[in-house]
């Protein structure tokens, strides 16, 4: 895929950046889509943009230990405040999308965030 | 300490009755049981009472799904403490149940018969996070206990990853699909909790499935209490269940 950073996807989906604005630069190299944070941590892989529903602090803590280029939580969802204090402190990037999961992940596939089979 | 009763849209029609709970525990051997319905607790009452006259203990819960979608047990000291719970999670608890879809929810008295039909949507999620869920609990007087950590659906290790430091759960439940050994290699975190483990009876033959033993000086809320935190002497001896 061509090189794609943080940056290119919040102005191609108009995303909010809750946190880790100064991170935008990191190179997004895939995308993951689940709400089973177990399931993240099993299969998500380096560099993913993972999409999720999940608000809870533990999401920031999945992202850090996958080493994930950012987290969008879906569907007009705000993140909790801890949630919010915890990703700024691991810096990790997370935005949010009014559209639903199906969309983001749809409009990033086409923007060609995927990895070749 | 997890029982389901006929109220849960998730059990048989006319099969978990508070008679036929009450009974299936004391022929099971039980001292103590939970009712645990999903984000209700309205048959608590009848199954005190069905429990009246027998060495049977019956302890008012409800299983709470917090937003996250784990599901958590409040366990209580009395029914009306259960009874507020109930009302602050009917508070922030959307939807209306489909009887045809999803199964009846019935309100019954403690001699088995139907006073209502519940028509909030039991199986849905509450807006309330996990955080706030264990602190609706301790608030009015009640313990926390994270159910089947263990299973894919609704447990907290699925659904969160890992158990959060800050979170002030009393126990952890694994269900009767995992022995105590396997659970503990596959979750590090058990070590650091005290492990009960109970049926999730759906059905009554279900009951005493899974059970745990315990040190305590009567079969009481109180007791359980000082057991699960390991005070005074009184403590969890182990989570066991039948094969």
């Amino acid at each position: 895929m061509a090189q794609m950073t943080l940056a290119d996807l919040v102005e191609a989906l108009d995303l909010t950046v809750s946190a880790g604005a100064q991170d935008l630069a990191k190179e997004v190299t895939g995308g993951y889509v689940s709400d089973l944070l177990s399931d993240v941590i099993a299969n998500s892989k380096e560099g993913d943009v993972w999409m999720t529903l999940q608000l809870h602090q533990n999401i920031i803590a999945v992202a850090f230990l996958n080493n994930l280029a950012g987290i969008i939580i879906v569907n007009g969802r705000q993140p909790e405040e801890a949630t919010i204090k915890k990703a700024e402190e691991q810096g990790v990037v997370v935005m949010c999308s009014s559209l639903p999961t199906y969309e983001v992940a749809g409009r990033l596939y086409q923007l060609g965030v995927r990895r070749e089979t | 300490m997890h029982i389901h009763s006929t109220l849960s849209p998730c059990t048989e029609l006319g099969d978990m009755t508070p008679r036929a709970i009450v009974r299936a525990a004391i022929d099971k051997g039980l001292d103590m049981i939970a009712i645990c319905d999903h984000n209700s607790s309205r048959n608590s009452g009848a199954a005190i009472r069905a429990a009246q006259g027998f060495p049977l203990s019956v302890i008012p819960g409800i299983e709470i799904t917090s937003s996250e979608e784990t599901h958590v047990l409040g366990l209580f000291p009395t029914l009306t403490m259960a009874r507020a719970a109930q009302e602050e999670v009917y508070s922030r608890l959307p939807g209306a149940n489909d009887e045809k879809a999803i199964g009846y929810q019935v309100v019954v008295d403690e001699c088995d018969m139907v006073e209502d039909l519940e028509q909030a949507l039991l199986i849905g999620a509450t807006t309330m996070n996990i955080y706030r869920v264990v602190k609706l609990i301790h608030d009015l007087g009640g313990l926390a206990v994270a159910s089947h950590v263990d299973r894919s659906g609704f447990g907290i290790f699925s659904q969160l990853g890992f158990i959060p430091d800050d979170l002030e759960l009393d126990a952890l439940e694994i269900s009767k699909h995992i022995n105590f050994d396997d659970a503990s290699k596959k979750y590090r975190q058990l070590s650091n909790y005290t492990l009960v483990t109970s049926s999730d009876a759906h059905y009554v033959s279900d009951i005493g499935a899974a059970y745990t033993e315990a040190e305590m000086a009567e079969a009481s809320f109180d007791e359980l209490a000082l057991a699960i935190r390991g005070d005074e002497g009184r403590r969890i001896i182990k989570p066991s269940r039948l094969v």
